[in-house]
């Protein structure tokens, strides 16, 4: 097998709350404060080969965007190596560090929150590639125009500020800044969750196109799990900041193992249900600053057993390509 | 079926009109809606942002502020116009007879008053129950949506529940008083898929149980597939479509819905290009003459743009001059 493009290996993220000057005082005192962590992301391992579309997905508070930016460098991780093209970035420096970091780029959820509004187009898409040198002061413009026209943009608005497009426009400029330093992975972070049925269609057709014309790797973290199915090679399931479940996309709807993965698939609405009788998951998802023990889901599991609230189950493969993170694979 | 002919509907829109007078000019948020719900349906109200769902949501409520204003129409709930109602009527129907249900929980809730506080005002509000029996009702109402030990939640302040409890708790409020209409306005939106099947499984059952008219207004027509006995679909103010779930789901007649369908991931081949509706909502300030879809749309023609497409009559309705099925 190639050298995967992208490769986590046991990678950790945790947030620590710590105690302020009165927390440590209360605390030496014998009141009952103590340090909060927040385990977002739990010995995640996760490779993505040259040229495929891997699906994230999870509820709110499973650490899938967390991941994301960790595998897009913008969060350290804790614990645990990131590996780019084989190679540690940690063991990188030079130019060598700076051109992993832009190999792989992120396009944000909220095409409101992540533009600068007193930044013009031009600057937005314009500025990074200028000064990493992928254009120069006198191909600039003509590097702009074909940046914004590659994602459906009007070169003739480049003097406009972000407030004066609409919401899929914005999320094609976000789009067009991240193309514009040449990246060979993406990472998508709800990208379509904040648009419109309509518009999204529109930005999921500009994601296949921009990977057939660029040969973009993409790491697509999503809710929506029909959004993902159409676009994914391969999905990963995370609960509470643990895969539980990963394998091919066809495989895994079709299939799926984890008890997680079947009720998450089991509560799609579809255009084609009518009238169903919606059969609930029990329980909510718990807080991650006090996860249960053993297998997170073990509270909410209707196949749970006296094994799963005290040892974690390890993820491992249970058919070609198809890993699964349940006790109940080693009954069989 | 459940869709009952019989008796009268338990709301009718008709022809409403609800207008924001801004300094750039009169927007038309609705503009000519009618429709109706009966004892125990689901009318699910589809659209995208600006279509003016949520408008119409809230002029059925008498919850359009300045600069809003209903311009035109009857809402009759039955039988009684609610355009045309004072203040202090409205008060007695709200909350009452008639709930809403926002995307929002913390839009219901005070957040400084504890949750049993705020189910016993609504319950004695509007009637002359002691505070015991007031008690009892709150109880019953969060113990009916699947809240866990119902009687020390009740002690519970807003933030120590989590969004889709939040939600459920906003849902049991809207129940106290047994309302005969329920507007609820995208309120599973925010919620993770595994609790939104929660709450659909629970308005669900309620729908069936108690016969509460129920209107959900939603963007997502996977949603309302599921959950609704009838659809309405919107566009730049107006109803375009209008039928059964099956009607419009399988055989849509306006083309902007056969668009909306058709931008379904799960309704296209997997990877392939999908059916995308070309342009984006025309600012309602500045709508193309004749069609408002006109423009966007691959059947235009210049009978498009000549006038408006109107209403076609009966329970299956399409505005369109060329549409894409045959609409008895």
């Amino acid at each position: 097998m190639a050298t995967p493009i992208v490769e986590l290996k046991d990678v950790s993220k945790r947030f620590v709350k710590s105690l302020d000057m009165a927390g440590k005082l209360a605390a030496k005192l014998g009141a009952n404060v103590r340090e909060e962590t927040v385990h977002a992301v739990d010995r995640v391992s996760l490779s993505v080969a040259e040229g495929e579309v891997v699906g994230l997905v999870g509820e709110s508070g499973c650490g899938k965007s967390t991941l994301g930016r960790i595998v897009a460098g913008i969060l350290p991780q804790t614990q645990g190596e990131v590996l780019y093209r084989g190679q540690p970035l940690s063991a990188l420096s030079g130019q060598a560090r700076v051109k992993a970091a832009l190999a792989v780029q992120m396009i944000f959820q909220d095409p409101y929150a992540s533009l600068n509004p007193r930044m013009r187009v031009a600057d937005i898409i314009g500025e990074a590639p200028l000064y990493h040198g992928l254009t120069d002061k006198a191909g600039e413009v003509a590097y702009l125009d074909e940046t914004m026209r590659r994602v459906g943009l009007d070169p003739a608005y480049k003097k406009r500020y972000p407030h004066q497009f609409s919401g899929g426009q914005r999320q094609r400029i976000g789009i067009a800044r991240a193309l514009a330093v040449k990246p060979e992975f993406v990472v998508c972070d709800e990208s379509v969750a904040a648009l419109d049925v309509s518009i999204q269609a529109q930005i999921l057709n500009l994601f296949m196109e921009l990977r057939a014309a660029l040969n973009l790797t993409y790491l697509f973290i999503s809710h929506d799990l029909g959004v993902v199915r159409h676009l994914s090679d391969r999905v990963v399931i995370m609960y509470l900041g643990r895969v539980v479940e990963e394998g091919n996309t066809d495989d895994l709807f079709a299939n799926p193992n984890h008890p997680y993965t079947v009720a998450l698939l089991g509560e799609i609405p579809r255009l084609d249900t009518r009238k169903r009788v919606f059969v609930p998951v029990k329980g909510e998802i718990p807080s991650p600053l006090n996860p249960p023990g053993g297998c997170h889901f073990h509270p909410r599991c209707p196949h749970a057993m006296a094994r799963c609230s005290v040892e974690a189950p390890v993820l491992r493969e249970i058919a070609p390509g198809r890993r699964a993170a349940c006790h109940l694979n080693d009954a069989s | 079926m459940t869709l009952e002919m019989t008796g009268e509907a338990t709301l009718r829109v008709e022809n409403l009109q609800t207008h924001f007078d801004t300094k750039a000019g009169t927007v038309r948020a609705v503009d000519g809606v009618s429709f109706e719900v009966r004892q125990g349906q689901i009318l699910g109200l589809v659209g995208e942002s600006g279509s003016g769902k949520s408008v119409t949501g809230f002029s059925i409520m008498g919850l359009v502020d300045p600069p809003g204003r209903i311009a035109g129409g009857r809402v009759l709930f039955q039988g009684r116009d609610i355009a045309k109602m004072g203040e202090e009527e409205l008060r007695q129907l709200r909350g009452n007879r008639i709930a809403m249900i926002f995307q929002d929980p913390m839009m219901t809730l005070n957040p400084v008053l504890k949750v049993e506080t705020q189910m016993i005002e609504a319950v004695q509000a509007h009637g002359n129950v002691d505070r015991r029996t007031a008690w009892t009702r709150a109880r019953d109402a969060l113990g009916q949506v699947g809240i866990p030990s119902p009687e020390e939640r009740l002690n519970s302040y807003p933030h120590q529940f989590s969004g889709g409890m939040r939600q459920r708790v906003a849902i049991a409020i809207a129940l106290l008083n047994k309302p005969d209409l329920i507007v609820a306005d995208e309120p599973t939106t925010a919620l993770d898929v595994t609790i939104q099947g929660q709450i659909l499984y629970e308005v669900q059952k309620l729908a069936r149980e108690t016969r509460t008219a129920l209107i959900w207004i939603t963007h997502d027509l996977s949603v309302v597939a599921s959950l609704a006995d009838e659809i309405c679909v919107m566009y730049a103010g107006r109803i375009v479509e209008r039928g059964s779930v099956d009607q419009v789901l399988d055989a849509p007649a306006h083309p902007y819905t056969a668009g909306l369908i058709g931008s379904v991931p799960s309704r296209n081949v997997k990877g392939t290009k999908l059916v995308q509706i070309p342009g984006v909502m025309p600012s309602m300030l500045n709508l193309p003459s004749g069609c408002a879809f006109r423009l966007r749309c691959s059947h235009a023609d210049a009978t498009c743009e000549a006038s408006a497409p109107p209403a076609s009559g009966g329970a299956r309705q399409v505005r369109c001059f060329h549409p894409l099925t045959e609409v008895a």
